[in-house]
């Protein structure tokens, strides 16, 4: 398969602070990878340093997307290309609406967006929600839908999900989970599929939802293990990390 | 007070610096100019003063007004009114008119505030009328526009507006200099009567140029159940400008609502301000200020003083700084002074977080239109209260003022 993600050797830093270290990567197109791990390991850097985040300082080791080295490119150069990141706790923005993102998200792909945009919000059950400042008051599950509402109006080939999982209700999961599917095409046969994903999730309660190809464990900056996503998420349950790590070694 | 004495308390106030803002040199600005003609209609003026007009909210085709004034330096050139019920007149004729008129004039405030009261009243230049007379409902605003057109000019007015009961009464007043005029000097005394029930809604808009001193001086009296609501923009470069509206709430449930939004580019020096008096039962106030540096220095000034039970207000102060070399200082203040009040407030003041353009710009927008974005939003408030058609005027106004400032 095509590959569409190739982390090599990557090791970050913020500030002073070494937060990833010799993390290595594959993701294939049509792909789903889930990143386990506990509190603070180096997930939601992981996914920073891949989206371009200012912060995060890249000492050694490159990220190539598409085939293109995209390491020294700015953020929004790599949404363009075809990164997306679902937030875990993104910033509210006041003064900035959701439609007006969604509409920005659209227009960039086929110019006219206002029947496709409330269509969207409606499935996504944000429709009043179009004309509120970004995140502003949002709850937990609210932010959830709001960042798959926004990256279903970016429609990037590759989706980087943090913890989409987590703060969500019952209810919820189920919408969470369906624009998930959408959004990695899961509907189509993974060789047709035109997207690969890669869902960071500490309780793996996502998993009921959407299926994954394969599953990695991180711990201390690093990715450790890969394998099936639920023998992993058995191990850790029985285990912990580090025992999961210990059992199947490092990569 | 008789007209003689109120002179006498001016003469004696005619030395005295505002408490805030940098004392000015009346004595730098031209008293005497050329008069100009009166209008038969605003679109006889001159194209270029059409257009100054238009980046103030003055629309010289009369377009969903109801009524215009037009002064140019010293000389009013035009005033009508176009529906039963409202008023719209040069101040100086309308105090032979109607003999009642001198008890509201320096009631709502005093000649000896100031300097610049003081010069108001010993050197004055006219100003406008505008009323509802009771239960009239304008549909509309009113327009009014004050004009300089001489470099280095001192214009001092005097306005008074009255929403009589159970009136409504929205008004756009437009102050700005011909396009080649630097300096001048515009005082602008306002006084606000909103009656019992009624009404009034005041957006002033100001363009000035970068050596041209302001000093607004304005104050509203709201009787039972009135609201008074006031609008303020300013984001054009301004040599100086200080003002320190304020609202007595004196009926019980009287309202006083204080909006701004000011822009500061390099080299200018706002100071502005909301002050309301919570004097009656219910009473309640709102200040929302919005202040952007790009290089220049603003303080936002806010102070409620509640005197009566059930008293509420809240206000808000937000500073953006968008270049190292300006300055915002937000000064909050409540004052209360009975058990039963509830005020508020919250301020913050600082530049756009890096995380919210980074987080845009996960979404594809490049770091400038992000931070566009944010600024845009930022301005952008919906005027509680305000009719539609002076919410677009305001949007309007300050979509001109985001392209033409490069913001």
């Amino acid at each position: 398969m095509e590959r569409l993600l190739d982390v090599r050797d990557l090791t970050v830093s913020v500030g002073e602070k070494r937060i990833l270290r010799d993390v290595n990567l594959q993701i294939a197109k049509g792909e789903t990878v889930v990143l386990f791990g506990p509190n603070g390991c180096g997930k939601t850097s992981l996914l920073k340093a891949i989206m371009g985040g200012l912060e995060y300082r890249v000492e050694s080791g490159n990220i190539r997307f598409k085939g293109k080295d995209v390491t020294g490119l700015a953020i929004d150069e790599r949404a363009r290309l075809g990164i997306g990141m679902a937030y875990q706790r993104p910033p509210a923005v006041r003064g900035v609406k959701l439609g007006e993102i969604l509409r920005f998200c659209l227009e960039k792909r086929r110019g006219n967006a206002e029947e496709e945009l409330s269509g969207l919000a409606r499935k996504l059950n944000l429709l009043d929600f179009l004309e509120r400042d970004i995140n502003l008051g949002f709850s937990g599950g609210e932010i959830k839908r709001s960042e798959l509402l926004q990256l279903i109006g970016q429609s990037p080939a590759f989706i980087m999900l943090d913890e989409p999982d987590s703060g969500v209700d019952l209810v919820n999961i189920h919408l969470v989970g369906q624009a998930i599917n959408e959004l990695l095409e899961k509907d189509k046969a993974a060789a047709k599929r035109g997207t690969a994903g890669l869902i960071v999730t500490h309780s793996g309660y996502i998993l009921d939802y959407v299926n994954a190809d394969r599953a990695f464990v991180m711990l201390d900056g690093t990715v450790y293990c890969s394998g099936n996503p639920r023998d992993l998420l058995e191990d850790i349950r029985t285990k912990g990390y580090e025992g999961c790590v210990q059992c199947r070694g490092q990569i | 007070m008789s007209r003689t004495d109120m002179k006498k308390k001016a003469e004696d106030a005619a030395g005295k610096p505002a408490p805030f803002g940098p004392d000015l040199d009346l004595g730098a600005y031209s008293a005497k100019t050329a008069e100009h003609g009166k209008v038969a209609s605003l679109k006889e003026l001159h194209a270029e003063v059409g257009e100054r007009a238009l980046s103030v909210g003055i629309d010289a085709g009369e377009e969903c007004r109801q009524g215009s004034f037009f002064q140019m330096d010293h000389s009013v050139v035009f005033s009508a009114a176009y529906q039963s019920g409202l008023e719209v007149m040069d101040i100086t004729a309308a105090l032979e008119k109607y003999d009642w008129l001198k008890e509201h004039w320096w009631k709502a405030l005093t000649a000896d505030v100031d300097k610049y009261t003081a010069q108001a009243e010993l050197k004055p230049h006219h100003g406008y009328f505008l009323r509802a007379l009771p239960g009239a409902k304008a549909e509309f605003p009113l327009q009014a526009c004050l004009y300089m057109t001489q470099e280095g000019l001192a214009q001092n007015v005097h306005n008074i507006v009255i929403a009589e009961e159970g009136s409504e009464l929205h008004i756009i007043t437009g102050c700005t200099v011909a396009p080649r005029v630097r300096s001048g000097l515009h005082i602008g005394i306002s006084e606000f009567y909103v009656r019992k029930n009624a009404r009034l809604t005041f957006t002033m808009i100001h363009n000035w140029a970068p050596d041209v001193a302001v000093r607004p001086r304005s104050a509203a009296i709201v009787e039972e159940n009135g609201v008074f609501l006031s609008n303020y923009i300013c984001m054009k470069p301004v040599k100086t400008l200080q003002a320190y509206p304020t609202a007595y709430c004196v009926g019980e449930n009287a309202t006083a609502r204080f909006n701004s939004i000011l822009l500061a580019p390099e080299g200018s020096n706002i100071d502005v301000g909301a002050r309301v008096f919570l004097r009656a039962k219910g009473s309640r106030a709102e200040a929302i200020s919005k202040a952007i540096t790009t290089g220049g220095n603003v303080v936002a000034r806010g102070h409620f003083i509640g005197e009566a039970e059930g008293v509420k207000a809240h206000m808000e102060c937000r500073g953006l700084i968008l270049s190292d070399k300006g300055k915002i200082h937000a000064i909050p203040e409540l004052e209360g002074s009975v058990k039963d009040v509830e005020m508020t407030h919250e301020a913050a003041v600082g530049k756009i977080a890096p995380e919210e353009i980074e987080y845009l710009m996960a979404r594809g927008l490049t770091s400038e239109e992000a931070t566009a974005a944010i600024v845009r939003g930022f301005l952008n408030i919906e005027m509680k209260g305000l009719p539609e058609s002076i919410n677009d005027e305001i949007k309007k106004a300050l979509r001109m003022e985001e392209t033409e400032g490069g913001l």
